[in-house]
Formats: structure tokens, sequence, C-alpha cells
């Protein structure tokens, strides 16, 4: 078996390298394609045409298309992504800033809709037919039906105005000492710090954004669970488990649940990704410093180097999450690890 | 001989489907004798599976037991529903299955190991604590007794490192691990290779005799029925219309459809029943009034049409639902 397990590693390493190149062709080209040149545009309208050449030659702007892809290549590859035309810092410093703040955002809607999720739809599917498969069948429907934003101002406006008992805008409340930086997530940087009411204090901001933004991951997620949990339910095994005697409990927990999980992983996975797109408006509303909106506030601006910058972390995050995803489906399906993945 | 274990009288049994109610099983009747070996013969979508899923009390969502009666060991399986839909079954102890597809019935995910223990640890060991290497031994012994090749190995196999026929070795090993007194085998060689299907057959028979289990055997063919048992029901489209010693069966069938099947027996041994006889199973949704073999029947009399044959005594222990035995 270990030898599946790493030879798997390997292969999808190689597959997502691949992917990375195909995603780093497509940036390079869509940054070249912008019209306009760039040493003039740098430069301005007014500079002498033997000074922009002078740029251009500095940029490699005369090389060949495959010569420059390479340079640029490795420049990134360097981890030096430029400056920000917005807010004239060095990209890195502003990643610095914005991606823990995103990934702590992200990183508690993913929990919430997996936990979430998978409780619904199993109990959805252990009392299907009762009021509480009708709720949540309900729930579903609107949790697909309405996009995060919509969630997002409605839990602000029940939460923080009509019965405040949550905060509604940023990352601490005032007055509250931001813990030494670690990871940049405030809520462990607190944890590893020892100042708990930082941590405390940043998670109550978390929820109702990351509540919102996992909404819809929840409500698929869950309907998803309840379906392959019922059909899996039907299975001459389980009727042969339940003959023997083998408890209700133990027949759900363990032979239905574990099957049924296989296509909600994978779903997730998808669902977690696209939260990082989702993010911007959340971010927008609860005035939530996170790398969605900079990343967003960049497109609108065409400030290409944080553009960059942005889409290689979603790529390399697809990546990383669809290699986990791999794993965690071969871990619950035997076949996939033995056949080395599908 | 005559201590009866099992006693299944005017079973009917539907399914709720989309457009109504499929009426697939009319008032079965079936009683088997303790250590009896009978079988279930006939042609594909008759009601055999459906039969022998409400004797197990396993019946899907879908189905819908509308009365009738099933006593296993002198006790009533069947009740009055909390739901005004129908009957619920009791699962009764001491009886195991055998399913038709050994694919679906052994969970993809989980090692033959894991699935055997839990069904060995649950059905012994609800009264006293087993230890793990008892609930082992036990494992490696139902395998061995199954006559699997290195036991030990296959515990930590899954059902897809299995060929098929070690596969339903390895059924047969759980509802043995779990069997008292009634062995039921659904078609337990259909799915199967042609050179495995006997070796499996002989094995199930001579566990049944070394067991001193009861047998119901459900099966496509007369061929395999005659070879495995002392008693032939044979079914049609949710009734059965005769049953017989198996001698006696093959020696004078009575019913239309026996004798049909019997005419066709040369062609069914690989192909499956029904292809000597002339149309097909009815819908279930609207099924004949009367004999359901009406539409297909070349002896039918004028009463066939609206009323239901019984089971008439033709002697020698031969009964056979048809109006022209009564
Ligand atoms: N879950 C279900 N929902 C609806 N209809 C069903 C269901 N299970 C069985 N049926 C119907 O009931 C009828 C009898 O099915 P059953 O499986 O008992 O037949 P069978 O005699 O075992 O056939 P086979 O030889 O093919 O196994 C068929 O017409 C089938 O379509
Ligand atoms: S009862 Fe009538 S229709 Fe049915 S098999 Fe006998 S003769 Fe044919
Ligand atoms: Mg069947």
């Amino acid at each position: 078996m270990r030898k599946t397990w790493s030879s798997m590693l390997l292969r999808r390493l190689l597959q997502s390298i691949l992917v990375l190149i195909g995603v780093s062709i497509l940036i390079f080209g869509i940054s070249r394609m912008v019209p306009g040149d760039p040493a003039r545009m740098a430069l301005g309208p007014r500079t002498p045409e033997w000074a922009v050449e002078n740029l251009r030659k500095q940029l490699n702007l005369d090389k060949p298309l495959p010569v420059q892809y390479g340079l640029w290549l490795l420049k990134m590859l360097r981890g030096d992504l430029g400056e920000s035309l917005v807010t004239r810092r060095l990209v890195n410093d502003d990643l610095r800033d914005f991606l823990p703040a995103t990934a702590e955002l992200i990183v508690v809607a993913a929990i919430i809709e997996i936990i979430g999720g998978i409780l619904l739809g199993v109990f959805a599917a252990r009392y299907s037919q009762t009021w509480f498969d009708g709720f949540t069948r309900v729930l579903a429907y609107l949790g697909v039906a309405t996009p995060s934003f919509v969630w997002a101002i409605i839990f602000l406006l029940i939460f923080s105005f009509a019965w405040p008992i949550l905060p509604a805008t940023g990352r601490l409340s005032a007055g509250i000492i931001t813990p030494p930086r670690i990871t940049g997530m405030i809520v462990l940087d607190g944890i590893l710090s020892g100042n708990f009411a930082a941590a405390w204090d940043c998670l109550l901001h978390l929820i109702l954004p990351a509540i919102s933004l996992a909404m819809y991951g929840v409500a698929q997620s869950a309907r998803i669970t309840r379906a392959s949990m019922i059909e899996n339910m039907e299975r001459d095994s389980v009727y042969a488990h339940a003959a023997a005697g083998v408890p209700r409990r133990v027949i759900m927990t363990k032979y239905v649940l574990k099957p049924s999980l296989i296509p909600t992983v994978s779903v997730m996975a998808l669902d977690i990704v696209a939260m990082a797109g989702n993010a911007f408006l959340v971010e927008m509303i609860f005035n939530y410093p996170g790398l969605s909106r900079y990343g967003m506030t960049a497109m609108l601006n065409k400030d290409l180097n944080a553009i960059v910058a942005v889409i290689l972390i979603l790529g390399l995050c697809f990546v990383v999450v669809n290699i986990i995803v791999d794993f965690i489906v071969a871990l619950l399906d035997p076949r996939v690890a033995h056949y080395g993945g599908v | 001989m005559a201590n009866t274990i099992l006693n299944v009288d005017g079973l009917h049994v539907g399914y709720r489907v989309y457009g109504g109610t499929l009426k697939v099983l009319d008032g079965i009747r079936l009683v088997m004798d303790a250590g009896e070996k009978i079988a279930v013969v006939g042609e594909t979508g008759c009601g055999k599976t459906t039969t022998m899923k409400s004797i197990m009390g396993i019946l899907p969502r879908q189905a819908v037991i509308r009365k009738g009666q099933i006593n296993f060991k002198g006790r009533n399986l069947l009740t009055p529903g909390t739901e005004a839909r129908g009957m619920r079954t009791i699962r009764p102890k001491g009886v195991s299955m055998v399913f038709q597809d050994p694919i679906a019935a052994l969970n993809p995910v989980f090692t033959v190991g894991q699935q055997l223990s839990d069904v060995i640890k649950y059905s012994r060991g609800q009264t006293k604590q087993l230890s793990k290497q008892s609930v082992r031994d036990a494992a490696i012994e139902v395998l061995k007794l199954s006559a699997l090749p290195d036991p030990e190995r296959i515990l930590t196999n899954y059902p897809f490192q299995l060929s098929g026929g070690m596969r339903q070795r390895v059924c047969i090993a759980m509802a043995l691990s779990t069997a008292g007194d009634l062995l039921i085998a659904d078609e337990p060689t259909t799915n199967l290779d042609v050179t495995i299907q006997d070796q499996v057959l002989r094995l199930i028979r001579n566990l049944v005799e070394e067991q001193g289990m009861s047998l119901a055997l459900v099966t496509h063919s007369l061929g395999v029925a005659r070879q495995m048992t002392d008693r032939i029901y044979i079914m049609y489209a949710g009734t059965m219309v005769e049953v017989a010693p198996t001698e006696g069966l093959f020696d004078k069938p009575f019913h239309p459809y026996t004798k049909g099947l019997l005419g066709s027996v040369p062609k069914l041994t690989g192909e499956g029943i029904g292809l000597g006889i002339p149309g097909r199973i009815p819908d279930y949704l609207k099924p004949p009034a009367g004999c359901r073999f009406y539409p297909r029947c070349e002896e039918a009399l004028p009463e066939c049409k609206d009323n239901k044959p019984e089971l008439y005594d033709v002697g020698g222990g031969h009964r056979v639902a048809c109006f022209l035995y009564r």
C-alpha cells in the first residue's frame, strides 16, 4: 500500500506542476496582451524615445516572447512579484497583510461547511421524510439560491443591528491589542502568543462572514450527503448487516457514511476553492481587509502585478486543495488507492 | 419431519412507484420443515427476491406489505405497522441470506475482515462480550468452512481484490457466521462463471447438510433445483403456482406454466426461463383480476378470468393452483 501512496503523491505533484505551468503561461499571456507599451506607459508620453528604448532593453521587452516568459518565470520563482500600482508597495508586502486574513476566513468557512453539511446531510437521511428532512430541504434550496453577499447583509442586519450580539466589521474590536505576527492569522497568533482575548475577538468577527460564505456549500453538501446516504442505505450489503443484527447506529455512521462521503468531499473541495472568489463581496460588506477585496480592487484599477499575484495564489490553492482531496478520497475508497487514482 | 419452521401465508407485497403501486406478491404461500431443502423457481421479475426479503425483514423503503402472515419457529413476524400503510416485519433470528449479487452484498470500502467481524460481533456478542481474538478466530473459521484459501489474507482484502467466486464464498461465510436454522440463497450462482457455479452450489449443499440447516434456494434453473433440493415451488408473477416433491414435479407437472417450463428445459439451462411460453409476465400496476397466468394460458377456463385459483391438492404432496385440478 505504501508504495501506491507515494507513487500517487508523485504523480499528483507532477500533474500539479503541469497545471501551474499552464496557469503561468496564461497569466503571462494576459499580462502581455494588455494594450499599450509597458515601457512607454511606465515613463509617460513625454519621455524621449531613446529612454523608452533603454527601459525596454532593461525589461527584456526586446527579446522574443519565449525568452521573455522564461525570464518572467524566473523572477516569479524568486518571489519577486513587483510593485502594486494602487498601494505603491511591494506586492509581497500586500500579500503578507491580506492573505492570512482571507485564509483565516476561508478556513473557518470551510470548517462550517464540512461539519454543517455532513451533519445536516446525515440526519436528513437518517430521518428522511420527517419534518427535519423537510427543514433541511428548505434550508438547502435557500442556501443554493441565495448569493453569499445577500446572506452577509441579512446576517449583518439581524445579528449586528437588530439583535447586536456579534461585531459587524473588521477583524478586531477597538482596544484589543493585535498579537505579535507569527502566521498573520490572528486567531492562531493569539493562541500561540497566549493572547486569548484577541483570538476570541477575532473569531467573533469571523463568524458572520464565514457563515455567509459557507451557506452555499453547507446547502449543497448537505443535499449531496443526504442523497448518497439514502442510495447507500438501500444496498444489499447494508441489508445483510442489518439482518445479522448490526445496530442501525453502527450501520449508519460506519457502513453507510464512509462510501457516502466520497462524492461529498469532491464537491466540498470545489466549494472551498470557489469561496476565495465569493469572499470578495462578503469582505466588502464586512469591511474585512482580505485578499479577495485586494484582488478585486486590483482588477478594477488594472493593477497588473497585483492581479498576477492573486491569480497565482488562487491557482496554487486550487492545486493544493485538489491534492488533499485526492488523498482523502483515496483514504475513503480503497479502490482509488489501489489503482492509483481515477 | 413435520416440524414446520417457516410458514408464509397469503403474503401480499407491493412497491409504491410513480403512478401507483406495483402489486407484486399476490398471496404467497410457502411452508418449510426443519432440515428441508426447497427451491423457488420462476422467471425474472416474478418476485422471488421480494419473497425472501420479506421473510428476512429487509424490504426496501418503497415496499408495502399489504396483508399476510409470516411465521418463523412459531413466532409471528408481521405486525400491523404504526403507519397506516401496511405491516412491519420483525427480523427473524437464525435466518441468513446469501444475496443474488455478491458485488452489491459486500460493502466496497471496508475489508472483508472489518465486515465479517462486525457481523460476528453483533450477531453473537450482544449478551457476552467477545474478545477481538475470538471474533477473528470465528471469522477465519467460517472462511475456512466456505473453502476459501488463505483466510488470514482474505480478512485484510477489500471485496474488489477478490474474484467473483471468492466474493460469493465470502458472502456465504458471512451468512454462515450468523446462520442458525435457515439459509436463504438467492440465485447464489447467477453472477458466477459456469465452472465456479457448480463448486459454490456443492459448497452450499454440504454446509447446509453438515450444520443441519434448512435451505431455501432461489434459482432460474430447474436443473439446479432438481440437483439440490427435496421440494420445488414454482412461482409465477407473484403467486406460487405449483408445489411438489422434486421428482414428483418432473414426473408429472400439472400447471400449464410448469408444463411450459419443462417443455423448454433444454433451452433454459443457460438462458433462463420463459423462452418456451409465449407472452410476458403481466404488468404489476394492473395485474389480471383472476389467475395471473390467464393472459398466457392455452387451457384457460371461463372462470379463470375473474377468480383466483387456490392451491389444490392433487396427491403425493403435490399441489397446484389451477382451476383445471379443482
Ligand atoms: N425497490 C423496488 N422498487 C420498485 N419495484 C421493485 C423494487 N424491487 C423489485 N421491484 C419489482 O418487483 C418485481 C419483482 O422483483 P424481484 O426482485 O422480487 O424479482 P425476482 O423474481 O427476484 O427477479 P430476478 O430473477 O430477476 O432476481 C419486479 O417487477 C421489480 O421490478
Ligand atoms: S387457472 Fe385457468 S388460467 Fe390459470 S393456469 Fe389454470 S387454466 Fe390457466
Ligand atoms: Mg431476484
